[in-house]
């Protein structure tokens, strides 16, 4: 039955039809359709492929920019505590060498008064000496008096238990 | 259409052998397997109903023959209906040439000679220039809007087309025929899925101009297998024809056997493809029709909800065969051309 009717019996006509068809349709679609579908649909796959792949580089220049930041922040950083260390060393010295100046002009002024002081003292002294001299021959020449009347005599004399005394006191 | 006539007529059934139900009517013991054969089977003329009265309201196509003594002759096989016969021609109705377009004497009779060659555009051939056409449209139509939507993102139509073009692409053709040579069978990859996937579709639309039975039809789906073969042949490399004769690793005492063995491989590939779209395309439409035909064989309307019900079920499952052997149609050829194309191995 299945043999016998036109189901699976062959068919010129058909074939040549199907043939013809087909083969139309394949050209059409593929000239006008399949062509411009296909191109599209890759063209708009490598865009896509493109786009992505900027991003992940971009991505990618991000993190090493980013890694670059970090370095330069961290230079800043320590620069800036260097900066700041120097800083507070230089100040530091600055002030102990101001302190030491001082010192030493204080100490230089008090040495020079403590010298001046011992100089008056020394005049002074010796002036007092002299004063006292002076006035105890004046005492002398009056208690011991009117006899001894030449003033070179009695300043020889004077002179003379000055040394004594000097002697003496030695 | 030329010689496309839509006509009514008087039928005279006992020479027809074709209107089962109107013989049912007068009668007649319905049957069956005239009834599935008749829609299942291509004709030269459109059937879609008939009238209470008897009479048919058909789409008569076009007869187009080419005679060797009379040159050729184009008409509608409305002339041929019912038996008639018409300028020396008639539809044979039993012997050899049963179904086809033979030459009769006077009174009516085949005259034995061998049947004249046969162009015309007969139910299958309509349905698949109707198909072609909406195929044709819907692609076109696609094509136009991504030129101009350009490259952004699929809407509406074109973002249920286009999945499946990629599916033919990354699903079937890249695997099979390997990344670097894929695209230039695309067209052809393409173009067979859809012309099979649209064809089965249509076909499981009862109402004209659909439902002709095209994928089922042997003599359309020998073309297709033809063109793979074709193709397979044609771009077969050096390894391809190695392998068929001096098959490696095999001794040579053995070639004698096995060349004729891959020579019949190099055409039961493409007969299988031939065999596979015929059979369940068919085998569908003969299973959807059987159903119906439960409903005419119980000759009672309570059947009819039981037979609906199945039929709906077995719609959906050829729905799904529809685009199952679209694409087993589709991976095949794709399978067969990446053999034929595949680089040697180095072992």
């Amino acid at each position: 039955m299945l043999l016998q009717s036109s189901l699976a019996s062959p068919a010129i006509g058909t074939v040549f039809w199907t043939t013809l068809i087909f083969l139309l349709l394949l050209f059409l679609l593929w000239k006008f359709a399949w062509g411009p579908i296909m191109k599209a649909v890759s063209s708009r796959e490598d865009m896509i492929h493109n786009a992505l792949d900027a991003a992940e580089k971009v991505r990618e220049e991000m993190k090493v920019l980013q890694a670059d930041n970090e370095i330069i922040l961290r230079k800043a950083r320590e620069e800036r505590d260097k900066i700041l260390r120097d800083a507070r060393v230089a100040y530091e010295r600055m002030m102990s060498e101001a302190k030491e100046k001082s010192q030493s002009e204080s100490d230089a002024m008090v040495r020079r008064a403590r010298e001046l002081i011992e100089r008056e003292k020394v005049s002074a002294i010796v002036e007092v000496k002299r004063e006292v001299a002076r006035l105890a021959i004046e005492v002398a020449s009056k208690v011991v008096g009117e006899t001894l009347k030449s003033d070179t005599e009695q300043q020889k004399l004077i002179e003379r238990y000055l040394k004594e005394i000097e002697a003496n006191r030695n | 259409m030329l010689g496309l006539t839509v006509g009514t007529a008087e039928s005279a059934s006992s020479d027809t052998g074709k209107d089962e139900t109107e013989s049912n009517e007068n009668g007649g013991k319905f049957d069956a397997s005239t009834f599935i054969m008749d829609h299942v089977a291509d004709s030269h003329e459109w059937h879609i109903l008939t009238k209470k009265d008897g009479s048919n309201v058909a789409i008569y196509l076009p007869v187009i023959i080419y005679d060797k003594n009379s040159g050729l002759h184009i008409f509608s096989s409305e002339k041929l209906a019912h038996g008639h016969s018409y300028m020396g021609y008639a539809i044979a109705h039993e012997g050899k040439y049963a179904g086809k377009i033979v030459r009769v004497s006077r009174d009516g009779y085949h005259d034995g000679s061998k049947p004249p060659l046969d162009l015309s555009i007969t139910k299958a051939v309509f349905g698949m220039m109707v198909a072609s056409i909406i195929l044709l449209l819907i692609m076109l139509g696609l094509a136009r809007s991504y030129k101009r939507s350009g490259i952004s993102a699929p809407k509406g139509f074109q973002g249920f087309l286009e999945p499946i073009i990629l599916f033919v692409r990354d699903d079937i053709a890249i695997p099979n025929i390997g990344e670097n040579k894929y695209s230039r069978f695309m067209p052809y990859l393409l173009t067979v899925f859809f012309f099979i996937l649209i064809n089965n579709l249509l076909g499981l639309i009862p109402f004209f101009p659909f439902g002709a039975n095209v994928t089922g039809n042997v003599n359309v789906t020998f073309v297709l297998a033809f063109i793979t073969f074709l193709i397979t042949q044609f771009s077969g490399n050096r390894s391809h024809w190695r392998h068929v004769f001096a098959a490696p690793g095999v001794p040579f005492w053995l070639l004698p056997i096995m060349i004729p063995i891959e020579i019949i491989g190099l055409f039961s590939k493409p007969f299988a493809l031939m065999i596979r779209l015929f059979a369940n395309i068919t085998a569908g439409h003969i299973i959807v029709l059987s159903l119906v035909a439960l409903i005419f064989i119980f000759e009672s309307v309570f059947i009819a909800p039981i037979s609906i019900f199945f039929v709906l079920f077995m719609d959906c499952i050829e729905l799904l065969v529809a685009f199952l052997q679209a694409y087993v149609f589709t991976l095949l050829s794709a399978l067969f051309i990446g053999m034929a194309t595949a680089e040697p191995e180095h072992h």
